[in-house]
C-alpha cells in the first residue's frame, strides 16, 4: 500500500470537513465504545484474563523463533506448505508463483491486512489474475478502488447512500438503501466468485505452534467459504500470530471479539490444520502458509516489542480521541489509530511518518482498553524521543524544548519566566480572558481560543495558600 | 541467505540464549482463567445460542427430529428438502414430509442438516469437525442451517472442548469449525444484518 502518513496534517484538517465522515465516526463510537464496555462486563474475571492474555503474547514473542519453527514443523507434518517472506514484494512474489503452480487463476480473498501492507491485490492483478475480495467492506472498497480506513469495519467511512450508489454503478440492478437488501444483492454477487475460485487468500488471527493450525474469526461466513471452496488456500500473516497452545488461544478469544466489537464470540471461529483428507468432501487441497516479516523482527529487543502483542481488535482506534474525530485515511497507511501511530513509523521509516507519533494527546484511553495490555502512549513517547534524537523535528521545536529544559532545571529562572508570561497572557486576554491568537502557535488557535492564564502562577497560589 | 534463515537468525539474536522448553509448555495445556458459569450447562447453552439470533428447540428424542425440522421450514415457508450428514439420512424423515438428500451442499442448496461433535455452553457455540462424514459445506452453503446435539455433548467451554477433541480423536481435523448464530455482517453502518455470506438462521435441536 502506498504511504501518505506524511500528509496527515492536511489529511485530518480535510477530514474534519467532512461533514459525511463525521457523522459516520459518531456510529462507530457508539456501537463499538458501548459495545465493548457491555460485552466487558459480562465477565466477572475480566482482569484476571486480561493479564493473562498479555502474559501469553508476552511469553510467544519473547520465544518468537522457537514457536514459529514448531508451527512450521506441526503445519508441514499435516501437508502444508510453510513460506517465510521479509517483505510485501516477497509475498506478492511467493502468491504469485503458488497460483502459478497450481494453475490457480481466479482467487477470492477473505479480509487481510497483511495482504494490504504488500498491496497483494494490485500485483496479483497486474499478473493477469481475477481477485475477488468478499469481505462486504472490503468488497465495497475494491468496488471504490479505496483503502480501509478501520482494521475491523474498513468502511465505516462510507454512508448506505454512497454504498448504494456504487452497487447502482457497478452491479447495474435497481437501487436500494435498505441495508438488509444490500447485504443480500452482494451476496448474490459474490455467491458464484466463490462456487467458482481455485484460490482462496486468508489472513490468521492466530497461528497454533502446538498443532500447525491457522485460526481465523469472521462474522459473514466468508473467511469460512474462501477456505473450504476453492482448491488451494493461502493464509498470509504476520510472524507475531504464533501462540503456543489452543488453550492460550482460548484465553484470547475470551477478548478478541469483545475488544473489537463487543461479542462474546465472532459467528465463526475456524481452527484450520492441513490439507483435505483422501477421503473428503470439501477443503483445499493444497494449503500454503506465507509468514511475514516486513519490520516485525527489528522490534524485538527494543522498547517497542510490546507492539508485536497486538492482536489487531481495533480497541485503540475506537477509543482514540484523534480516531475519532478525523478516521483512519488521515493515517496514511495500513494500521490507524493509536497501535498504526506505532506500528506505521516502524514499518514505513520515522521520517515518513513524523506526525503520527504526536498524534495523540496521551488521553492514555487505548492503553486503558488494550486487551493486551500494550503501553502505547509509552510507545508513542518513545518515537517522539527518536525524532528528536535524530534530528527529525523542526528546529523551532528543537530549540524550544531546548531552552525550556534549560530553564527546567533551573528554578529561579523558570519562577520568574512563569510568573511574567502568566501575567502578559492574561493581560493579552483581555476583559474576556480569552486569547484568539499566540504567535508561533497559530495553527493551533485557528479553530479555538486559548483561555488566558488568571494572572498568578501555580507556585505563587500553591504557596500563598500554604502559608496563610 | 534465505528470507527464513535471515528471519530467524534475526529473532534468535535478538531472544539471545533465553530458550524456552517449547514440548514442556505444550505438554502443560496451561488453562487461562476460566469465567464462572452455572452449573446447567444445557441451559446456558440454549440462552446465549438464543443471544446470538440462533433459534433452540429441545426434544426428548431423536425420532422427534425431522418432525421439528418439519414445522421449522413450514413455519417461515422454507422448502421442506434439503441436505445432511449421512449419519442422519436414516431419521424417517418422509413420514414428517421433509426430502433430505445425504452429501456434501452445493451452492443453490437451501437447507443444510448437521449433527455437531459438541456445544459449548460459555458462548451457545456449535464445533462442528470436517471428515468423510460430515463434510463442512453442510452448515455453510445453505440459507438455512439445522444442527442437531445431544444434551450430553454440551460441555462448559472451549478448553473442556479441546481436551475431548484430543481424548476422541487425536489430532485435529482438517477444519474445526465453531459455529455462533447465523452468519452477520455490520460492515454498512455498523447495522447488523442476519445472512451475510453464509446461513441466514440457525435452527439448533437439542435431544435428551
Amino acid at each position: 500500500m502506498q504511504v501518505s502518513a506524511m500528509h496527515f496534517k492536511r489529511k485530518a484538517t480535510e477530514s474534519l470537513r467532512n461533514a459525511k465522515l463525521q457523522k459516520a465516526l459518531e456510529k462507530l463510537q457508539s456501537k463499538f465504545v458501548d459495545g465493548r464496555a457491555a460485552a466487558i462486563a459480562e465477565l466477572p474475571n475480566f482482569n484476571d484474563i486480561r493479564d493473562a492474555a498479555a502474559e501469553i503474547r508476552a511469553r510467544a514473542i519473547e520465544n518468537l523463533d522457537q514457536y514459529l519453527l514448531r508451527f512450521e514443523e506441526e503445519a508441514t507434518a499435516r501437508g502444508a506448505t510453510v513460506h517465510w517472506a521479509e517483505n510485501g514484494d516477497d509475498v506478492n512474489r511467493v502468491v504469485a508463483d503458488i497460483a502459478a503452480q497450481h494453475g490457480a487463476r481466479r482467487i477470492v480473498k477473505s479480509k487481510s491486512m497483511v495482504s494490504e501492507e504488500c498491496g497483494l491485490n494490485d500485483f496479483l492483478e497486474s499478473r493477469g489474475l481475477d481477485v475477488l475480495e468478499t469481505d462486504l467492506g472490503e468488497y465495497i472498497l475494491q468496488l471504490a478502488h479505496e483503502p480501509p480506513s478501520h482494521i475491523v469495519a474498513p468502511v465505516v467511512h462510507k454512508s448506505k447512500e454512497e454504498i448504494s450508489d456504487l452497487f447502482v454503478e457497478k452491479h447495474r440492478r435497481a437501487r436500494t438503501t435498505q441495508i438488509t437488501e444490500m447485504c443480500r444483492e452482494a451476496r448474490e454477487v459474490l455467491r458464484p466468485g466463490f462456487l467458482s475460485a481455485d484460490m482462496g487468500i486468508s489472513g490468521a488471527n492466530f497461528i497454533v505452534a502446538e498443532t500447525g493450525s491457522v485460526l481465523i474469526v469472521t462474522n459473514e461466513g466468508n473467511g469460512r467459504l474462501a477456505t473450504t471452496l476453492p482448491r488451494v488456500h493461502v493464509a498470509i500473516t504476520g510472524i507475531e500470530k504464533v501462540v503456543p497452545t489452543l488453550e492460550d488461544v482460548s484465553t484470547l478469544l475470551r477478548l478478541l471479539p469483545r475488544s473489537a466489537t463487543g461479542q462474546s464470540i465472532t459467528n465463526y471461529v475456524s481452527v484450520l490444520t492441513g490439507t483435505r483428507g483422501k477421503d473428503e468432501s470439501d477443503g483445499p487441497e493444497h494449503f500454503h502458509i506465507v509468514l511475514l516479516d516486513n519490520g516485525r523482527s527489528s522490534l524485538l529487543g527494543t522498547e517497542l516489542q510490546p507492539m508485536l502483542r497486538c492482536i489487531r481488535c481495533g480497541a485503540c482506534m475506537n477509543h482514540c480521541p484523534v480516531y475519532q474525530n478525523i478516521g483512519g485515511h488521515a493515517y496514511g497507511w495500513v494500521y490507524p489509530g493509536p497501535m498504526g501511530s506505532v506500528l506505521t513509523p516502524t514499518f514505513v521509516g520515522l521520517e515518513n511518518a513524523l506526525d503520527l507519533p504526536n498524534a495523540s494527546t496521551f488521553c492514555g484511553e487505548c492503553a486503558a482498553v488494550c486487551p493486551v495490555k500494550i503501553p502505547l502512549p509509552d510507545l508513542m513517547r518513545q518515537l517522539r524521543n527518536k525524532q528528536t534524537e535524530r534530528g527529525l523535528r523542526p528546529w523551532q521545536e528543537r530549540v524550544a524544548l531546548r531552552l525550556w529544559s534549560w530553564m527546567a532545571q533551573r528554578p529561579g529562572i523558570y519562577a520568574l519566566y512563569a510568573r511574567l508570561a502568566a501575567r502578559a497572557l492574561s493581560w493579552a486576554g483581555g476583559r474576556k480572558k480569552r486569547l484568539h491568537r499566540i504567535p508561533g502557535a497559530s495553527g493551533w488557535t485557528k479553530g479555538r481560543d486559548m483561555p488566558a492564564p488568571a494572572g498568578r502562577t501555580f507556585r505563587d497560589l500553591y504557596r500563598s495558600r500554604r502559608s496563610s | 541467505m534465505s528470507a527464513r534463515e535471515n528471519i530467524l537468525g534475526r529473532i534468535a539474536r535478538a531472544r539471545g540464549s533465553s530458550a524456552v522448553d517449547v514440548d514442556g509448555v505444550i505438554r502443560r495445556h496451561q488453562r487461562g482463567p476460566i469465567p464462572p458459569l452455572e452449573d446447567n450447562l444445557v441451559k446456558r447453552f440454549g440462552e446465549q445460542a438464543t443471544r446470538l439470533a440462533s433459534d433452540v428447540e429441545r426434544v426428548a428424542t431423536l425420532t422427534e427430529a425431522p418432525g421439528v425440522v418439519a414445522r421449522y421450514l413450514a413455519g417461515r415457508d422454507l422448502p421442506r428438502r434439503g441436505v445432511c450428514w449421512p449419519n442422519l439420512a436414516p431419521f424417517d424423515w418422509g413420514a414428517a414430509g421433509v426430502e433430505v438428500e445425504a452429501r456434501a451442499a452445493r451452492g443453490d442448496d437451501l437447507v443444510g442438516i448437521t449433527g455437531a461433535f459438541l456445544g459449548i455452553a460459555e458462548t451457545g457455540t456449535l464445533m462442528l469437525l470436517s471428515g468423510a462424514t460430515t463434510p463442512a459445506s453442510v452448515s455453510l452453503l445453505p440459507e438455512t442451517h439445522i444442527a442437531v446435539i445431544g444434551a450430553e455433548c454440551i460441555v462448559a467451554t472451549l478448553e473442556q472442548a479441546w481436551d475431548r477433541l484430543r481424548a476422541e480423536r487425536g489430532a485435529l481435523p482438517r477444519a474445526v469449525n465453531f459455529i455462533s448464530g447465523p452468519s452477520r455482517t455490520a460492515d454498512i453502518e455498523q447495522t447488523v444484518t442476519l445472512g451475510a455470506h453464509g446461513p441466514y438462521r440457525v435452527l439448533i435441536i437439542v435431544v435428551g
